[in-house]
């Protein structure tokens, strides 16, 4: 169609809605007779749970039922091979904010009131509240066998490091420390349960995987999933702080059945702290060889990841520290050995670039290091090393559409790099990186052979569309995308097209809004179940115009006939013809990976994915020697999403992850103290930047129209991230000569590089 | 969420009505509320009766007087930031006032709100949940000090951006008490106990600050924060200079702002050495959260800072 809205700038109609306030939160979401629920939380590290007396809490007006852990004794997890937390902790809690007990009241106040009324008599057992105690101190036993504190270890291997190690002109050794952040989403987590008097459970939820809440309230609650429904309203962000069942979610629900009354659970700012799941604090050894050429020979990597609590999705993890450093910029052998250990803080897991952001840093700063000690442009030695399009990766992984090399010579001109770097003066500097990520993950959480994401079309005979769609929409766009897909397909205008997303009773399965899948899979569905009604369309007007099916074709407002200008037929009437000629107009669309896009080893299918997105940034940055500060000044950023469907969206998620990686570059740091405690759970003390600390970004889309993708896309959310962060740290070199390990880049570190490189 | 506990407001609209009802125990003042509020969240606070001052109008006003510039204790922190005489006689202080929280707080947040406001401590400042792990502390509920071991007195840190200005600009704190009006010099004000920094008994009322119209006078204020807003001060630095004498004030380090002694025997165009003497008579602690040791080395650089910008506001403009 000539006058698509596909790849066209434009207003979003829900993004409006949402600055307006119009869009309510889950907390906005109230049902008479609600209770209000509280989860009472432990005060230790590591402690064995004597006893839990709940008798003085029940006393208490206003207080209608508490549950401990017994209630709820089955376990879940994520990982359907690690299900390791219960809902309230039973024989032993893990970090000081851990679930021990929650009470349902009449109102928040009276079931605070509540929990502090129950007595939990603690045995205090030894902790591992860092990565040096989970690894030196085996004894204290957090694995599941209980004889070590590995949550998951990897070695895998690709080629003869060794001997192109032992070949190669240079080799440089570094240690990087990458520090745990939050997502910090504006909405904080919230559930509301209600059981009817039928026996049906409903559950609203900020939750990004409401399919597989679904499976785990049915299997921790031992209640059939006929009898669950599962809703997840728009969510206020989640970047991945939302993507697995949490305690509080089981609770409302459990309580919600006890009591006979729809119950409420609000998580408090300190909570969003304690149920956490954000980026694993990595400590990591990187070894990188090259010939005097610049063909890169070899990396080595050690990493050692810190990853709290719980399993969550440490396996996958784990994999990713190593398995997604194969592109862009790839040596002639690799290999890695990560490790993930229990540690008895906040458990940590995906946020936005899972598990691979913080090697990215190490190695990007390797590459620059590595283009110095070789005389070369940072950016040429990635050139040099480039892996292309329409290949495998060394560690298996099909790749397709690869415009990585447009990414580099995007920001390459866009930032002037060639005239101005090095020759800013001391104080200022330029930096480049480049990333790749996922569109998706080649295989669902729990193996399965049925589709990832599917859609489902109703046709009203007015011309209105509905779009009943499983995926969640957690304000990056899926709703509007599936829109403005149908809308296209079908010749409507936007606003005849309904989205209902995200309701286990009313839509068919998508897995969630995890590993940047959005766009590539739901995407997909949706297109082909336009597809379908369109070829009924376009069958019931070619027979009642008599033509050809062929020569019939949609335009916007109308199906026309090639060569017969005046015969148009509005969609309405096509519609209808429609509906006259198959009876209930409707089609069903749906997405599965293609087999084998993986390499065939154990572990070899995390990492794959049907597409690739792309990313270069050149940050631009001032120091302040005086006082160490480093302000980013600007940033660009080219990332290759396939084809921009919805551009404005598209340069929101690049300006959105350069925010979120300069954040972490220079501010965010979940602490921990020695004594287990968060080292400030609120926004004061753990900061993210305000609006004043934010570089100007220049964001750049470059379109490799990947041969898969619905209309060539592929991902946005999350790669653009990746390189901004290593980007920051080449660019304070560039500006001062020093190099930075450790994030963040606070400015005591800052003035203590330097006091190091004078002396 | 976290709920606020209960309580009785009242909204008086007389300073003696409300001096009645501060009389009540366990009653508490609340004036734009931007501290209060979430400190009683967090349940540092938990009066029986909050007395709102919103209705005093008097308490509103800038006046220029011939000597005095008054500013009543309800005027906003936006309207002192912003105000041209302020900037004018007493530019530290609208400075320091347009460098608390962010636009919300300081058009909420008040100038006597902000010269009351709390101590802070990394190890107070939290949730009741997360002080009960911790196992309280000396400032409240506590007898443990988190910050110095065994320490037996409070040094949680004077975080109100107004304060070193105050000082360094000899204003006057005018209080109404049952017993009649009194004033208090700002440096006598702020007192060497983190557990209450003020000298102004809880049924007294701060009803304005008087600063000194002083010719040819000039001063600046300076504050080391990690973000360009939001944050509380992690040192706070104020100066004045008369001609070539110069007082310098530190804050944010303990409960009391600090005067530097050193300084007031130099000449204010003796940068590098006024701001030697700060470095030597500051030393931060970890009662706030942030690199004590960064906080430490920019004492100096603060302090310069400020001083180079008083002196060339002291220049006659070209």
């Amino acid at each position: 169609m000539s006058d698509r809205l596909i790849g066209k700038a434009g207003k979003r109609g829900d993004l409006i809605k949402r600055a307006r306030g119009d869009t309510p939160f889950t907390d906005d979401l109230a049902l008479p007779r609600m209770l209000h629920g509280k989860t009472l939380r432990c005060p230790h590290p590591h402690a064995r749970i004597v006893s839990i007396d709940t008798s003085k809490a029940l006393e208490i007006p206003g207080v209608i039922a508490v549950l401990t852990g017994r209630d709820l004794p089955e376990r879940f997890g994520i990982i359907p091979w690690t299900p390791d937390e219960h809902a309230l902790a039973i024989e032993t809690a893990r970090f000081v904010g851990d679930g021990v007990a929650a009470v349902a009241a009449l109102d928040e106040r009276t079931a605070v009131r509540g929990c502090d009324a129950i007595k939990v008599l603690y045995e205090v057992l030894p902790s591992a509240v860092d990565l040096d105690s989970a690894i030196t101190r085996p004894e204290i036993g957090l694995s599941a066998k209980k004889d070590d504190n590995v949550s998951k270890a990897v070695d895998l291997a690709f080629g003869d490091v060794d001997g192109e190690l032992a070949g190669s002109d240079v080799v440089l050794d570094g240690d990087y420390f990458f520090e745990g952040t939050a997502h910090v989403p504006i909405e904080p987590h919230c559930t509301l349960a209600q059981y009817d008097a039928s026996g049906l459970l409903t559950v609203w939820s900020t939750t990004q995987v409401p399919h597989y809440l679904h499976r785990e309230l049915s299997r921790v609650l031992r209640l059939s999933p006929t009898r669950i429904r599962v809703i997840q309203p728009p969510l206020g962000g989640a970047f991945g702080g939302k993507s697995e069942p949490f305690g509080h979610e089981f609770t409302a629900a459990k309580l919600a059945m006890v009591t006979g009354r729809p119950v409420k659970f609000l998580i408090s700012r300190e909570e969003e702290f304690y149920l956490h799941r954000g980026r694993h604090p990595m400590r990591l050894h990187f070894r990188l060889g090259a010939k005097s050429d610049g063909t890169l020979t070899a990396i080595d990597a050690r990493n050692q990841i810190d990853g709290g609590a719980y399993s969550s999705f440490g396996l996958v993890t784990t994999y990713y520290s190593g398995q997604l450093l194969s592109l862009p910029t790839a040596a002639r052998s690799y290999r890695f050995s990560s490790t993930r250990y229990f540690t008895n803080k906040p458990a940590c897991g995906p946020k936005r670039g899972h598990g691979s952001v913080q090697p990215r840093f190490a190695f990007e700063v390797m590459l620059d290091r590595m283009a110095e000690k070789l005389k070369l442009d940072p950016i040429a030695l990635r050139r040099k090393n480039a892996v292309g399009g329409n290949t495998h990766t060394i560690n298996g992984m099909r790749v397709t559409s690869n415009g990585n090399l447009e990414c580099l010579a995007k920001v390459e001109e866009a930032s002037g790099w060639k005239e101005r770097r090095g020759k800013l003066g001391f104080g200022r500097g330029l930096g480049v990186a480049s990333s790749a990520y996922i569109s998706g993950t080649n295989y669902p959480i729990y193996p399965n052979e049925m589709a990832q994401s599917s859609v489902q079309l109703k046709v009203d005979r007015s011309g209105v569309v509905t779009v009943f769609n499983g995926a969640s929409e957690i304000g990056q766009g899926t709703d509007m995308l599936m829109a403005t897909i149908v809308a296209d397909e079908l010749g409507l205008p936007l606003e005849a097209i309904r989205v209902v997303s995200a309701d286990s009773d009313l839509c068919p399965v998508d897995l969630g809004a995890y590993s940047s899948r959005g766009t590539f899979m739901n995407g997909n569905a949706c297109l082909t179940a336009a597809r379908l009604v369109k070829e009924k369309l376009i069958a019931a007007v070619a027979a009642k115009l008599e033509v050809p099916e062929t020569s019939v074709f949609v335009t916007r407002g109308a199906l026309c006939v090639r060569g017969r200008e005046g015969d148009a037929v509005p969609v309405e009437e096509a519609i209808q013809l429609a509906e006259a000629k198959f009876g209930a107009l409707g089609a069903v669309g749906s997405y599965k990976t293609p087999p084998n896009l993986g390499g065939e080893y154990r572990g070899g299918t995390i990492g794959a994915s049907p597409a690739y997105s792309f990313t270069a940034h050149v940050a631009e940055v001032k120091v302040d020697v005086e006082t160490g500060v480093v302000e980013v000044v600007k940033v660009w950023c080219a990332h290759d999403c396939g084809k921009a469907l919805l551009p404005t969206q598209v340069i929101g998620q690049i300006d959105g992850s350069v925010y979120m990686g300069v954040a972490e570059a220079l501010f965010e740091e979940h602490l921990i103290s020695p004594n287990g405690l968060h080292r400030g759970p609120n926004l004061l003390d753990y900061r993210i930047p305000t609006s004043l600390d934010v570089p100007q970004i220049h964001s750049m889309f470059v379109e490799s129209l990947d041969p898969e993708g619905p209309h060539g896309a592929k991902e946005a959310g999350e790669g653009p991230l990746h390189s901004s962060i290593p980007a920051v740290a080449n660019a304070i070199y560039d500006a001062v000569g020093v190099r930075l390990h450790a994030l963040p880049f606070s400015p005591g570190r800052v003035l203590e590089a330097l006091r190091q490189r004078k002396a | 969420m976290l709920p606020l506990p209960e309580f009785t407001l009242h909204s008086p609209r007389t300073i003696d009505e409300a001096l009645g009802l501060l009389a009540k125990p366990g009653a508490m003042i609340i004036a734009g509320g931007t501290d209060l509020l979430p400190n009683m969240k967090q349940g540092l606070h938990q009066p029986e009766h909050v007395v709102s001052l919103q209705h005093l109008a008097e308490l509103r006003a800038i006046r220029v007087e011939q000597k005095v510039l008054v500013l009543g204790a309800m005027t906003s922190l936006a309207e002192v930031a912003e105000h041209e005489d302020v900037r004018k006689y007493a530019t530290a202080l609208a400075e320091a006032a347009g460098t608390v929280g962010g636009p919300h707080h300081r058009r909420m947040g008040t100038l006597g709100g902000n010269l009351c406001l709390d101590t802070r401590c990394r190890y107070y400042n939290q949730s009741q949940f997360w002080r009960s792990a911790l196992g309280f502390c000396l400032k409240k509920d506590g007898e443990v000090c988190h910050v110095v071991e065994g320490g037996k007195k409070c040094v949680a840190a004077a975080s109100n951006d107004t304060a070193a200005a105050a000082i360094a600009l000899e204003a006057v704190l005018v209080i109404r008490g049952a017993q009649g009006v009194r004033r208090v010099a700002a440096g006598e004000f702020f007192v060497a106990d983190g557990a209450r920094n003020i000298a102004i008994a809880r049924d007294e009322l701060l009803v304005a600050l008087e600063v000194p119209r002083v010719a040819k006078r000039v001063s600046a204020y300076e504050k080391l924060r990690r973000r360009g807003a939001i944050d509380f001060p992690l040192l706070s630095v104020a100066v004045r200079l008369d001609g070539s004498a110069v007082e310098v004030v530190v804050s944010a380090l303990a409960a009391k702002p600090r005067r530097i002694n050193g300084a007031q025997k130099l000449a204010a165009t003796q940068v590098e050495a006024i701001a030697e003497a700060a470095a030597r008579e500051c030393n931060p602690m970890p009662n706030i959260d942030g690199d004590v040791a960064w906080r430490k080395q920019m004492v100096r650089v603060m302090v310069k800072r400020a001083l180079v910008r008083a002196i060339g506001a002291a220049q006659p403009s070209t």
